[in-house]
């Protein structure tokens, strides 16, 4: 297999195999300016995304033999093969340590997604996800979602050093927040806004008034904390704002109504149930607007998944399941992996069942799924595994398979940066700084 | 300088902050420890700040229930804290303030200010009523904003800031008609100010050391109040402060007293070992249904209460030795925890204080379900896990994480097969000889209590053997967890430890090596006294570090690595 670039790609032909790009957006549902548009004559935005799960893959039946779009659907992705023309699939990129100590699932994870490799549990600046969210998600009710399916309080998801954007762990919870009080529906007609919502906006006027003066008496790390107080009164001053104005009507949408109780722990079959509540609620969100960005953690890097019954997690298979001889792998770690693919699926087909303009919400969503790792017993941060689902709105180009030949993921997550429309030129510290992007993927 | 005994701090990081520590040298002359060049030279004294700290939950709910009443309603959730060097005090200077978080502080506010000017509790709440409720009282309303300001910024407010609050209050009158609407706004929005969410610090001239910069009284009397009772300053403190009288020695002291025999003070205690105790890890603690049927959220939550409560009545009510904590066999019980601990219960519903029975095999905290299951896998115990919550945890050690890419091939599964125990499982590790260095410090801790399940239920044997709970702990051998309680009330790195955590609690700072010295002096004090906590903490309260100004975000950063509770890395 020689080295598959963006010519090869466009030529449509790699070793005599005919290579489809997939192209996700069709030119009848563009305005002029090549904006989607939906019947109401609205343009339709772009989302994006994070979805982790952790402890990585099986390699043998996660990667692909060949590259492009032909590939053959390994086992553990077979899932996932109603979408391969929207999904772009890359392995063999690298965190790149640089002598950096490797802290067990988070090295990796955090090297992924700041473009620093850390030592420890907490990443030495905001992720990647914030970035792109500063540009899509300003104007929404949510800057972003953060949601944990395995009732792990956990988020990667980070604005700054210290400060992670809490998850969601609790579908009720989850719903109270997105459609209970402060939610105003799209499609319910009449619109009378409601004078304490006036009110709470002079407060916040007031509780902003001496920011000035405050910081001025603050030192440069406590001004940097203070900033981001008032960026997140700037949130949600942001969401009365939408509430005084009558909403813009969002086709197709109803509103969902409240997810019943549930068990909310780390037994895979419960994580299963929760996670595709979530998925389904956030989608419905994404759809009339009150997000454009979420990150999903299926499960922690350090996976606290188990089946019922078992006195393993999922985590603790990987290191201690024996390799199965006749296989050749850790059959449980396996199912482990296989299953997490499964979630990704309910996931995507959560965005896919919501019609938007003529085609659905996944068109119009970037959904970057990644683990911590590659070789959970291990620890390997060298071919993590990540995927791209969904059309981005006609900004990315999927349907093939991408081997990243040790290259840095940063060269992934700085193309997906720049299709989502973040200003950056390179991007990562030491042996993970690029400037160069993944030529298959930019549209 | 000579050690009178071996310093147990910071292990790991320690040839680093040494090297730092020549570049923010503290000087300790005159028993002070202000600012060295490093400081003075970057941000001058006139602006050198204060610490910026959030309130925790705990202090939030507690503020809220002295300022107003207990059964305020708090609808907001709260983002979990920040853990910091081990501990969330600590990162109540460091972390940041997320969406959700103003979010859900919003929510609070406006259910707290509801309640509080509802009809129903004008009576107990408002200090002054309008002359006509469908009219604005600017006097009334400023009385109020000044009253609730005072106590909720633990300041007088500026004048600015009280116009803008009673303009608040004057707007919302007008647009929704009635007075108290407009003092529900008035007080939602001081909930949600970050002079109320954070201790934001203020300095001013010290008029004992010229051109140098002390915290002001309101800020003085602010740290001591949420260090010594986790709660804002009460009237009595903010008459000291007032008055100036917290700036002399005498009147300091006089503070320093009542709070520490105030029964304020178990809720400090509370909150410090609750912190000290990660029982922050039980918000996502499970364990497998089917494995500990016994195991549920109550029990979760009975099982952390029944441990705040031997310490707080051993430290605080008794007076007690903290080392004692280890030993002691005084316990309380409620019935449902009774169950898993096969004692009799005789109370039927409540607490009862009560011992565990010499043939239990128990030995204080260490063997309270609480620490046993939050230190165990969802489906069995972990020697490893507990061991290194032991040297964490208590002697403030920091132990390594596992090495990437280590050949686990020889370690079976078959965690249930018959004849196995943990520790013929870990002894293959100790055979490895890049997994046995850190095996070795905490596995011959955890075995002394394997008598224990991953629940902390007693069990004399595992998949049908008799266990070994022979273990170690610095040279000393011992059996069982009695044995173990022993061996670390002795261990001379224990107190030290609490001392260093209760002082970064107090100072809300991460460790910094050239506070060695003045721990080591705060450590021996500690063990003049009988090791007696409330003593520990006045010490602390009243010591020169107590009131230091420093910008956190000089400390160097890396002086010594974030210890951040992580579940499921050892097996």
């Amino acid at each position: 297999m020689t080295s598959l670039n963006r010519r090869t790609i466009l030529r449509g032909m790699i070793n005599g195999a005919k290579v489809g790009v997939a192209l996700p957006f069709l030119n009848m549902f563009l305005d002029g300016n090549g904006e989607a548009l939906a019947a109401t004559g609205q343009r339709i935005p772009v989302r994006f995304g994070t979805w982790i799960w952790g402890c990585g893959f099986i390699p043998e039946r996660f990667i692909p033999a060949t590259e492009g779009a032909d590939y053959v659907m390994p086992p553990d992705l077979e899932p996932l093969a109603p979408y391969r023309k929207q999904m772009a699939l890359f392995t063999g990129y690298d965190v790149k340590l640089d002598g950096v100590a490797n802290k067990p699932h988070q090295t990796g994870n955090f090297g992924l997604r700041t473009g620093i490799p850390v030592p420890g549990e907490t990443p030495k600046t905001g992720t990647f996800d914030v970035a792109i969210g500063n540009v899509i998600g300003q104007d929404t009710r949510f800057r972003s979602i953060e949601l944990s399916a395995s009732g792990i309080q956990r988020s990667y998801s980070y604005r700054g050093a210290a400060s992670p954007n809490p998850s969601e762990t609790s579908p009720i919870a989850l719903y109270q927040r997105l459609f209970g009080e402060g939610f105003r529906d799209p499609n319910e007609g009449t619109f009378s806004p409601d004078p304490r919502t006036m009110v709470r906006q002079s407060v916040l006027s007031a509780v902003k008034d001496d920011r000035e003066r405050l910081m001025k008496t603050l030192g440069a790390a406590d001004r940097e904390r203070m900033d981001e107080y008032f960026t997140s009164v700037r949130q949600l001053e942001q969401q009365l704002e939408l509430q005084l104005q009558p909403p813009a009507r969002v086709e197709n949408f109803t509103k969902p109504s409240a997810p019943g109780k549930t068990v909310v722990d780390a037994d895979i079959e419960n994580v299963m149930v929760n996670h595709k509540i979530m998925a389904g609620l956030l989608a419905q969100a994404l759809a009339c607007n009150q997000t454009r960005v979420f990150n999903m953690l299926f499960s922690d890097t350090a996976s606290n998944l188990r089946r019922s019954s078992s006195s393993d997690t999922h985590h603790t298979l990987t290191h201690e399941e024996p390799v199965n001889p006749k296989l050749g792998y850790q059959e449980q770690v396996a199912w482990f992996a296989a299953k997490s693919m499964l979630a990704c699926r309910d996931f995507v087909d959560a965005l896919a069942s919501i019609k938007e303009g003529n085609g659905t919400l996944l068109d119009n969503t970037l959904m970057f799924a990644h683990s911590d790792c590659s070789i959970a017993k291990s620890h390997a941060v060298e071919g993590i595994p990540m995927m791209i689902i969904g059309g981005a709105g006609g900004r990315v180009r999927t349907g093939y398979h991408k081997a990243g030949r040790a290259d840095a993921t940063s060269r992934v997550v700085l193309s997906v940066q720049q299709a989502m429309g973040v200003q950056v030129e390179n991007w990562g510290t030491g042996a993970m700084n690029t400037s160069r992007t993944v030529t298959e993927l930019v549209a | 300088m000579t050690r009178k005994h071996p310093s147990f701090l910071r292990k790991t990081c320690i040839g680093l902050g040494l090297a730092l520590a020549g570049t923010l040298a503290w000087t300790q002359q005159d028993g002070a420890r202000v600012a060295g060049p490093a400081q003075a030279a970057e941000s001058g004294p006139a602006t050198a700040p204060g610490n910026v700290r959030r309130l925790t939950e705990s202090q939030y709910r507690a503020t809220i229930a002295d300022i107003f009443a207990p059964d305020v309603p708090i609808a907001g959730r709260f983002e979990r804290g920040l853990r910091v060097d081990g501990l969330l005090a600590v990162g109540t200077t460091y972390g940041g303030m997320s969406a959700f978080s103003i979010e859900q502080y919003d929510i609070s506010a406006r259910s707290i200010a509801a309640e509080v000017t509802s009809e129903k509790r004008r009576a107990q709440f408002m200090p002054c009523q309008p002359k006509d409720e469908a009219a604005f009282d600017k006097a009334c309303a400023t009385r109020f904003v000044e009253t609730y300001g005072q106590r909720l910024f633990r300041r007088p407010l500026t004048s600015a800031e009280r116009d803008r609050y009673v303009t608040v209050a004057a707007t919302a009158q007008q647009k929704l008609g009635k007075f108290h609407d407009g003092l529900e706004f008035a007080l939602a929005g001081m909930l949600v100010s970050p002079h109320f969410l954070m201790r934001i610090e203020r300095t001013e001239p010290d008029p004992a050391r010229p051109g140098q910069q002390r915290l002001d009284a309101w800020s003085k009397a602010t740290r001591l109040s949420y260090f010594l009772s986790d709660t804002a300053p009460d009237a009595e403190l903010l008459r000291a402060a007032a008055s100036g009288e917290i700036h002399t020695e005498a009147g300091l002291a006089r503070q320093v007293d009542r709070l520490v025999s105030s029964p304020k003070l178990e809720k400090a205690v509370r909150s410090f070992f609750s912190d000290m105790l990660l029982f922050d890890g039980f918000n996502d603690l499970f364990k497998d249904p089917s494995i500990y049927p016994a195991y549920t959220v109550a029990v979760a939550n009975d099982a952390q209460e029944q441990t705040l409560r031997t310490i707080v009545s051993h430290l605080v009510a008794d007076r007690g030795d903290y080392r004692g904590l280890f030993t002691t066999r005084k316990t309380w019980m409620n019935r449902s925890l009774g169950i898993i601990y096969r004692q009799p219960v005789p109370t039927r519903n409540g607490w009862e204080q009560t011992e565990y029975a010499p043939s239990s095999q128990r030995s204080g905290i260490l063997t309270d379900i609480s620490l046993l299951a939050l230190h165990s896998h969802p489906g069995r115990s972990s020697p490893t896990l507990r061991g290194k919550s032991l040297r964490e945890v208590f002697l403030c050690e920091k132990v390594p994480d596992p090495p990437a890419n280590v050949n686990f091939s020889v370690v079976q599964d078959a965690v249930n097969r018959p004849g196995s125990t943990a520790r013929m499982r870990l002894a293959e590790h100790n055979d490895n000889p890049a997994c046995a260095g850190c095996h070795k410090i905490t596995d011959p801790m955890g075995f002394t209590l394997e008598s224990f399940d991953g629940i902390g239920t007693f069990r004399s044997k595992e998949n049908g053997v008799t266990l070994d709970l022979t273990g170690s702990l610095m040279g000393a051998s011992f059996t069982g967890a009695t044995g173990l309680g022993k061996a670390l009330h002795d261990h001379p790195g224990l107190p030290v430890c609490l001392a260093d955590k209760m002082l970064r609690t107090a100072s809300g700072r991460k460790a910094n090596p050239a506070e060695e010295p003045y721990l080591e002096k705060l450590a021996e004090q500690f063990a003049a006294n009988g090791y007696r906590v409330p003593d520990l903490m006045r010490a602390i309260a009243t010591g020169p570090a107590f009131f230091t100004i420093s910008n956190p975000a000089l400390v160097p950063a890396g002086t010594k690595t974030a210890i951040t509770r992580k579940k499921g890395d050892n097996s």
